[in-house]
């Protein structure tokens, strides 16, 4: 079982108490009636669906039931490093990011072991 | 000819429990959730007559009433004792005149007491939290998990917890606790 640091509850929490709420740092265009086609497809449907470190929101849905954003390594399912909703993109520190990418490697993937995509 | 409406509480009749963990239905009490910004807390801590908690998994007691937080602007107010429901919760945040959000929940919940030396792990049944005195100590409460409902835990003593939970899910989490409690004893 995963613990997540909830930045509001100041309280590692266990992963049943959470639900995941898609990628984080978009931001609603400011005249959304205004942009084109192909501008509200990239907005509200396309993900970057990153491997490796990625920014989500997540919220404490059993908890405080605040959103919240994440930097989480979907290789080895860590999490780096959460901070309260509203705040700009929080850079990684570099010692965290280490271990993380070390984490990585020891993590057995698809690709890795049976995939073709290697 | 019609019969006379009678309420019948929520989990009515049921019993459970075993030596070391001992279930009990909680009397009818009025609640209310309360959501306010923090600009507002001191004022409505006035109206009600209690310091609203500010910090995280705390709750605060004061003449018959306990707030508990739940979320940075989210309480929940109960009034115990002999005015039950209509004692008049929502009748003091009334008299606030600071922007807030007060609702009845009295029968949206009902409680189940559980107490004695096994009833931290009757409640990690299905509870993932740490509930030792350490991380959870006495008149410490969280919105939290319960197997598949979600209750409100409060700490009432070293040896005793109040769950609140929603009454539709309340046969569950009565059957759950049940469980809990006997295999505390094994």
């Amino acid at each position: 079982m995963l613990l997540i640091h909830c930045p509001y509850c100041e309280e590692d929490r266990s992963e049943l108490e959470f639900r995941w709420a898609g990628e984080a740092h978009i931001a609603r265009p400011e005249n959304i009636s205004a942009i084109s086609d192909e501008e509200f497809a990239e907005y509200f449907f396309l993900r970057n669906n990153e491997k490796g470190l990625t920014y989500e929101r997540w919220r404490h849905i059993h908890g405080c039931g605040r959103f919240f954003n994440a930097a989480r390594d979907t290789v080895s399912d860590k999490f780096l490093m959460t901070y309260k909703a509203g705040l700009p993109k929080q850079p990684i520190p570099s010692e965290v990011k280490a271990e993380a990418i070390a984490e990585e490697k020891t993590v057995e993937t698809w690709e890795a072991t049976e995939g073709d995509a290697r | 000819m019609a019969d006379v409406a009678v309420r019948t509480l929520p989990l009515a009749g049921v019993h459970g429990g075993s030596s070391v963990a001992r279930l009990e239905l909680a009397a009818p009490a009025e609640r209310i959730s309360l959501r306010a910004a923090a600009a507002d807390v001191p004022a409505l801590s006035a109206a009600l007559g209690l310091d609203l908690p500010v910090k995280p998994k705390t709750s605060a007691s004061a003449n018959g009433r306990t707030a508990l937080w739940l979320g940075p602007d989210e309480w929940l107010v109960i009034a115990e004792g002999s005015g039950g429901i209509g004692t008049g919760l929502i009748a003091d945040t009334t008299k606030a005149t600071v922007p807030h959000s007060a609702t009845d929940v009295s029968h949206r919940n009902t409680a189940i007491m559980v107490s004695g030396p096994g009833a931290a792990a009757a409640i990690n049944t299905g509870c993932p939290q740490d509930l030792s005195l350490a991380a959870f100590a006495v008149g410490a409460c969280s919105r939290t998990i319960f197997g598949k409902v979600e209750i409100v835990l409060l700490r009432t003593a070293e040896d005793a917890f109040r769950v609140e939970v929603w009454r539709s899910f309340s046969d569950y989490a009565f059957g759950l606790l049940a469980e809990g409690a006997r295999d505390a004893a094994l």
